[in-house]
């Protein structure tokens, strides 16, 4: 018996694969999908008081979740501002990504790794950063009034929408310059010259070469960048202010001081499902979009 | 080629200035002689630091992250191997879909994973405290891991492995003498790169902790409150030097004994 599981597995590269895979695939069941099963199952629960809850099966929960203008509102605003964050993201990265790809000859890899470090430095350092370059005695604010231009500081700056969006711009941009760079990379640059020497103008050649070229690279970033920033929460916290409170935020209360389990698992599974949603339709625009350029 | 444009290259430049001034303000107002980080810096102090090194609080949270820190990059780049291997080396159904799953806890929000992990562990019973936070940062590494590993072992040649089988090596020896040798440089960056991810992580820390704090709790706490804030920027300015040192000698150590296309950079991108 033994030796013929020991000719078959000899043999068969899928069980092989399949015993190499089982620690990583044991991790993310017993982890990942059995604690998000068992999150899915506490959404349709009620807190009855602060210890107690009550296990018997309700939608009541997600109920609650849409009648709350507050709850809405910041689904809303958080994929509002992943949105925004990604777009700017992509926007900024992409001549950086050409630049290296196309014009630099030498040590392209120590210009790589030079994008990617501040990347690797503390998240929460990262933001903090910000909160001292963007808060009402912070850099920007005590500089300009030192320089005379300003009496008062700007409010706008800190505790608002746009201090997270910028800050979260900065915080996600290898995850733009990573796949950007990898799909610009690849293009065969003949393939441009090509282009050029049938007489398309420079602009031209961007529109109909080397962007559709770099599409792979670009719905790579769009997914690592926007998936993540939906459920940011030490941004928001740190910098959002009321105004740029995001759903995170609230799901970290119910959680914590306002005791609210399963409205917060709800809130936690809506957010998952936007983003499953949001996955399936930028996969699927890609799909169509690279049909009809092939 | 493209021949010169200084326009792009410019803008590049002041990229890369968006990148990296943010984060120098922390050093630069850690040496700041007042409490509050606002310009004209007021005089050199390394007042800061010495504060620093007095609180004991302090030293138990370091403490804690670097134990979470090993235990989860040991943990995670074990892990992380053997699938590198079994996704490098076989062809084999549902490839992709174990693929994704491994992937999943890289990509859905931090938030997500920790809530589901809090949940399961207070339905078990359990107490919050280190174990929890180890056990999320396993899960939240091994995809790191594996990425940096599947760009060492791709392309090596299984052919080194098979020729070490027929001269009689056993499994055991084989990995020993012939295929860890040629992973070493990926398993250590991929330890290095594991234990800063660790190091720095909050989000899952934030939910699982309890009351035993790892560094990234601790500064999370002092950054409240503004009389506090002198040291934490000493503390931020010590953690970026010491992140960056790690981070490079990972990136040295991945690039080591690689052709320079093959190493492309930290995290190998599947379409």
């Amino acid at each position: 018996m033994l030796q013929v599981w020991k000719s078959f597995y000899a043999r068969s590269d899928p069980a092989k694969a399949y015993s190499l895979l089982s620690p990583a695939l044991i991790l993310v069941t017993l982890a990942m999908l059995i604690p998000l099963g068992l999150m899915l199952s506490f959404s349709f629960f009620t807190q009855t008081s602060f210890t107690e809850i009550d296990y018997s099966f309700t939608i009541t929960r997600y109920i609650d979740f849409f009648q709350s203008n507050l709850l809405v509102s910041l689904l809303i605003k958080s994929v509002k501002i992943s949105f925004i964050v990604t777009f700017v993201t992509l926007l900024t990265a992409y001549p950086v990504c050409y630049y290296i790809a196309f014009y630099v000859k030498k040590n392209k890899m120590l210009w790589l790794v030079l994008l990617t470090l501040p990347f690797w430095t503390s998240y929460l350092l990262r933001v903090f950063s910000w909160k001292i370059i963007l808060g009402t005695k912070g850099v920007i604010n005590s500089s300009l009034i030192n320089a005379g231009l300003l009496s008062e500081p700007l409010t706008f700056l800190m505790y608002s929408e746009t201090a997270v969006i910028i800050t979260l711009t900065h915080a996600w941009a290898a995850f733009a310059l990573l796949p950007l760079y990898v799909s610009l990379d690849k293009i065969d640059f003949s393939l441009i010259e090509a282009a050029r020497d049938l007489g398309l103008s420079r602009l031209e050649t961007f529109w109909k070469i080397t962007l559709p070229l770099s599409l792979p690279g670009i719905i790579g970033a769009i997914l690592i960048i926007f998936i993540p920033t939906v459920g940011d929460y030490v941004t928001p916290a740190l910098l959002g202010g009321t105004d740029g409170r995001m759903l995170s935020n609230m799901i970290q209360a119910y959680f914590g001081k306002v005791n609210n389990l399963p409205l917060g698992a709800a809130s936690a599974t809506i957010m998952l499902i936007t983003v499953a949603i949001v996955t399936m339709v930028v996969s699927y625009t890609t799909k169509k979009l690279t049909q009809r350029i092939s | 080629m493209e021949q010169k444009n200084n326009t792009l290259l410019v803008y590049t430049l002041l990229y890369f200035a968006f990148l990296y001034i943010p984060v120098l303000f922390l050093p630069i107002f850690s040496f700041n002689d007042a409490n509050y980080m606002s310009f004209p810096l007021s005089g050199f102090t390394t007042e800061h630091y010495e504060e620093m090194w007095a609180k004991t609080n302090l030293h138990k949270a370091l403490w804690a992250s670097i134990k979470v820190g090993i235990v989860a990059s040991v943990v995670s780049t074990t892990i992380a191997l053997f699938a590198a291997k079994a996704f490098a080396r076989y062809k084999f159904r549902g490839q992709n879909i174990s693929y994704g799953a491994i992937m999943i806890p890289f990509l859905i929000p931090e938030i997500i994973l920790a809530v589901a992990i809090l949940v399961i562990w207070l339905s078990l019973g359990f107490k919050l405290g280190l174990v929890p936070v180890t056990l999320g940062h396993i899960l939240f590494c091994t995809p790191f891991a594996m990425l940096i590993l599947i760009a060492r072992i791709e392309g090596f040649d299984f052919s080194l492995e098979e020729a070490s089988r027929d001269l009689g090596e056993n499994a055991w020896g084989t990995f020993y003498r012939v295929s860890l040798p040629l992973y070493l440089p990926g398993i250590i960056a991929s330890l290095l790169l594991s234990f800063i991810i660790s190091f720095d992580e909050f989000v899952l820390a934030f939910f699982l902790t309890g009351s035993d704090a790892t560094l990234p709790m601790y500064m999370w706490a002092q950054m409240r409150f503004i009389q506090k804030l002198p040291h934490v920027l000493a503390l931020g300015a010590v953690i970026i030097v010491f992140t960056t040192f790690i981070v490079l000698l990972a990136f040295w150590l991945r690039n080591l004994g690689q052709g320079k296309d093959k190493a492309e950079f930290g995290i190998k991108i599947h379409e």
